[in-house]
């Protein structure tokens, strides 16, 4: 018990759906609980913050922490986690992106109490209540944390030393990354644990792209029955596979539905978003003349924002709606 | 005044936790559970293309993503008026009663069984999923585990991706069945139901013959008298995919049906400045407070909800054991929280039968899994229940399908009055004159996991203790007592 090395998980703004991304790694979790102790998981286990507090600096080898940040006490949390482990991982998308809560930085939190605490069609608040850090209800003392204008991604609060991808990440993923971590063979620091490569180079659809791939249409998922068998880009559908990174098994191109981004870009990428504009900049097949016709084809992609920014807005460049 | 802290305890959507206030005589004044997080997935909806909701919504919880992804799509069934064909329509709802069933199931061995199988006096590290597994056998766990792994491979390779499926569109879904799946289909639906017919023989003998448990699920602590809220077949049978909405009051009487935008008309939701989450209830009756009994306008959803809402089950081995329960039980509409987790295995008994109907009926093998004969959107309603109650997705869109408002009502929060109430009761039956009964973890544990409430420990929880640590407080912020379950 004493020599095994500690590690700690925790959840910001998230789903729970990377809690079971641990789990699901199946029969192989006891192998992971047999190599170190877990001295930290809200979700599974009795560890209070004071536990993690009363540790010294760099206790654990490393802290898993998955979801967005939203609230002060998720940035609490996090700090005070960096402060005890030698080794931060994002885990998932929110953690690594900003993920889909992330497309919250569209709108500001005044706007979004608005419409979920009063204008909401089911609401019924006559007084204007609205979730406060301090109230009083019959002499009793509440509080909130605080509720931030923005989701920011976890390297946006705390340096993060690696990033394990995916909505939610695939057992395989996170196999490898706890595998390189118990046996010591990370990559250097600020990786990125899956393949560096696109999408489309691992897609089961590729061979079906041709040489030179040009589109004079874009289609909405719902507009036509899309041909499981063939790149959908071919077909006019927007797939986001030529500006995401690969490794997560192609799981929905093989379901029959278009790649939406969720392992965020390549290294070399600065903004996911601007290289899948520019990947369609290369495959919309217009010339300068056609200007009405291309804009008429780009009201088949009528969200840019949450589309090519489905899994990474608050990492963008824009991080967000901009109040000019 | 002292205050005596829980936390964390929940996830419903993100932490919770529980403050409880004592008065000047130590008693219980009120006890609060709060919810400290806010996504406001109904606010960045709108600007999103109608058809990309079955892609965003799951992330609401990614314990239950296949309730919102199906809530989803079918509010886009009627925002475009459009019907699947019946082979698509049936693959949906064989898909839903999978992940009904596992989802069930893995609550009542990993969480909610623990306390019944094992014991609620038992020594606590032997209440988890080893101490199931030290009861009903090696095997036993083994298959349970190996089921598991099956229905979430097949509802993978169908869906897309287990945690957050993106396989359903207006109209139907992406992608027709290969033969290959269909014969796993028809092979996993029968070990699902062995399965679920083994879970219900071992809760007769493990918890229904025993009079002490009786005694428990039948005590005061766990009585809580609400409305009840549930869908329903054309027959009145309990149904997870689709139906219609009906409402049973206290005494069990029908008081309203409802589907697409009539769900305004009977639910509202209530705001409280202590938590982010917001209280639904009965519109007609009007916000009357945390109250239950004859007053009250609070209705609890899930798997007890819909058997008090309905007038039995769909599948023939299910209803048998509907007519028990109700018999044990003493007559319907059932108040007793604990008979949650009778309810849960009776319902993943339906889930298992209707994977075997469905996995074997021959329509299921047609190519014709879309109709593509889509009308302008304008405004739509989808419903399903999810395992922890009904789930509701309101979209209005303007002509081109983008959202301009969403609404949720997630199963989830319909429940969290009832929650907080219980823990109330809980804590006022436990805490006297200022002495804590150390029994109060345990007691707070079991109300809460009869509700299930949507967190990743609710079914998956290592090694399968629910945490909790209570610490009790003087005014001036002394420790005076400290009470851990572990």
């Amino acid at each position: 018990m004493a020599d095994k090395p500690w590690v700690a998980f925790y959840w910001c703004a998230s789903c729970g759906g990377c809690e079971e991304a641990v789990v699901d790694i199946a029969e192989k979790i006891l192998d992971v609980v047999e190599a170190v102790n877990i001295g930290f998981w809200p979700v599974a286990l009795d560890f209070k913050r004071e536990d993690v507090e009363s540790r010294p600096d760099g206790f654990f080898v490393a802290s898993f922490v998955n979801g967005a940040v939203r609230t002060s006490e998720q940035e609490e949390m996090v700090k005070l986690l960096r402060k005890k482990s030698r080794l931060i991982f994002a885990f998932g998308s929110c953690s690594h992106l900003g993920g889909i809560p992330g497309l919250a930085n569209l709108y500001s939190r005044e706007e979004i109490f608005d419409y979920v605490y009063r204008k909401s069609p089911s609401t019924e608040n006559p007084g204007e209540t609205l979730p406060a850090e301090n109230s009083r209800e019959n002499g009793n003392e509440l509080h909130l944390p605080e509720f931030y204008d923005r989701v920011y991604s976890l390297d946006q609060v705390i340096p993060v030393d690696y990033y394990i991808p995916g909505c939610a990440p695939p057992p395989d993923i996170v196999m490898n990354a706890l595998e390189a971590l118990l046996e010591g063979k990370l990559p250097d620091k600020g990786a990125v644990l899956s393949p560096n490569k696109a999408l489309c180079s691992t897609c089961p659809l590729n061979e079906t792209k041709p040489e030179k791939l040009l589109i004079r249409e874009l289609k909405r998922p719902h507009e036509f029955q899309a041909d499981p068998e063939k790149c959908f880009l071919t077909q006019g559908l927007l797939c986001m596979g030529p500006a995401t990174r690969t490794g997560c098994g192609e799981r929905c191109i093989r379901a029959g539905m278009p790649c939406r981004g969720c392992f965020g870009p390549l290294d070399n990428a600065l903004d996911q978003g601007l290289s899948m504009l520019s990947a369609l900049a290369s495959i919309l097949d217009f010339t300068p003349q056609e200007k009405e016709e291309l804009e008429r084809v780009l009201g088949a992609c009528p969200d840019p924002a949450g589309t090519l920014y489905r899994f990474s807005l608050p990492s963008s460049i824009l991080k967000g709606k901009r109040r000019l | 005044m002292e205050r005596i802290s829980i936390n964390p305890i929940t996830r419903l959507e993100g932490h919770g936790n529980i403050e409880i206030f004592l008065d000047e005589a130590g008693n219980v004044s009120r006890a609060y559970l709060q919810i400290p997080e806010l996504r406001g997935f109904e606010k960045f909806a709108q600007g999103r293309p109608a058809e990309e909701m079955p892609r965003i919504t799951p992330r609401i919880c990614g314990v239950c993503p296949t309730a919102h992804h199906m809530a989803s799509v079918k509010c886009l069934d009627a925002l475009f008026q459009v019907q699947p064909p019946p082979a698509a329509r049936k693959i949906r709802e064989l898909f839903y009663n999978m992940f009904m069933f596992e989802d069930h199931l893995l609550h009542f061995y990993y969480l909610g069984g623990p306390d019944f199988i094992v014991g609620p006096k038992a020594p606590k590290a032997e209440r988890n999923i080893l101490g199931v597994i030290g009861k009903v056998g090696l095997e036993i766990a083994r298959d349970l585990i190996s089921t598991r792994k099956a229905v979430r491979e097949l509802m993978t390779e169908i869906g897309g991706k287990v945690i957050h499926p993106v396989f359903g569109l207006p109209g139907g879904i992406s992608k027709p069945l290969s033969p290959e799946i269909i014969a796993r289909l028809k092979e996993v639906g029968k070990k699902a139901l062995d399965f679920a017919r083994f879970t219900l023989k071992a809760f007769h003998e493990i918890v229904l013959s025993n009079p002490q448990y009786l005694e428990l699920i039948t005590s005061p602590a766990y009585f809580l008298k609400t409305n009840y809220m549930g869908l329903v077949d054309e027959k009145n049978r309990v149904s997870f995919y689709d139906g219609e909405v009906r409402i049973v009051d206290v005494d069990g009487k029908e008081m309203g049906r409802f589907s697409g935008l009539d769900y305004l008309e009977y639910i509202a939701e209530h705001v409280e400045p202590w938590t982010y989450i917001k209280f639904p209830y009965l519109r007609k009756l009007g916000w009357k407070g945390f109250v239950d009994g004859e007053e009250t306008s609070i209705y609890r959803v899930a798997p007890l909800a819909r058997l008090n809402a309905a007038d039995g089950m769909k599948t023939p081995l299910a209803q048998e054991e509907y007519e028990r329960f109700f018999e044990t039980l003493g007559g319907k509409p059932v108040h007793h929280t604990l008979a949650y987790h009778w309810a849960r295995v009776i319902e993943a008994l339906q889930a298992a039968e209707r994977m075997v109907e469905l996995s074997s009926d021959e329509e299921i093998s047609s190519p014709d899994v879309r109709n593509l004969s889509l009308k302008t959107p304008r405004e739509g309603v989808g419903i399903v229940e999810a395992p922890r109650g009904t789930l509701i997705h309101h979209y209005k869109t303007d002509e081109r399908g983008i959202i301009q408002e969403a609404n949720l009502i997630v199963a989830t929060v319909a429940n969290a009055a009832s929650m907080n109430m219980n823990i109330d009761r809980v804590a006022k039956a436990t805490i006297k004159e200022g002495r804590v009964d150390e029994d109060i973890l345990n007691l707070v544990e079991m109300a809460f996991r009869a509700y299930d409430p949507c967190f990743a420990c609710a079914t998956h929880s290592l090694p399968g203790g629910f945490p909790i640590k209570i610490k009790i407080f003087t005014r001036r912020g002394k420790k005076i007592k400290e009470l851990s379950n572990l």
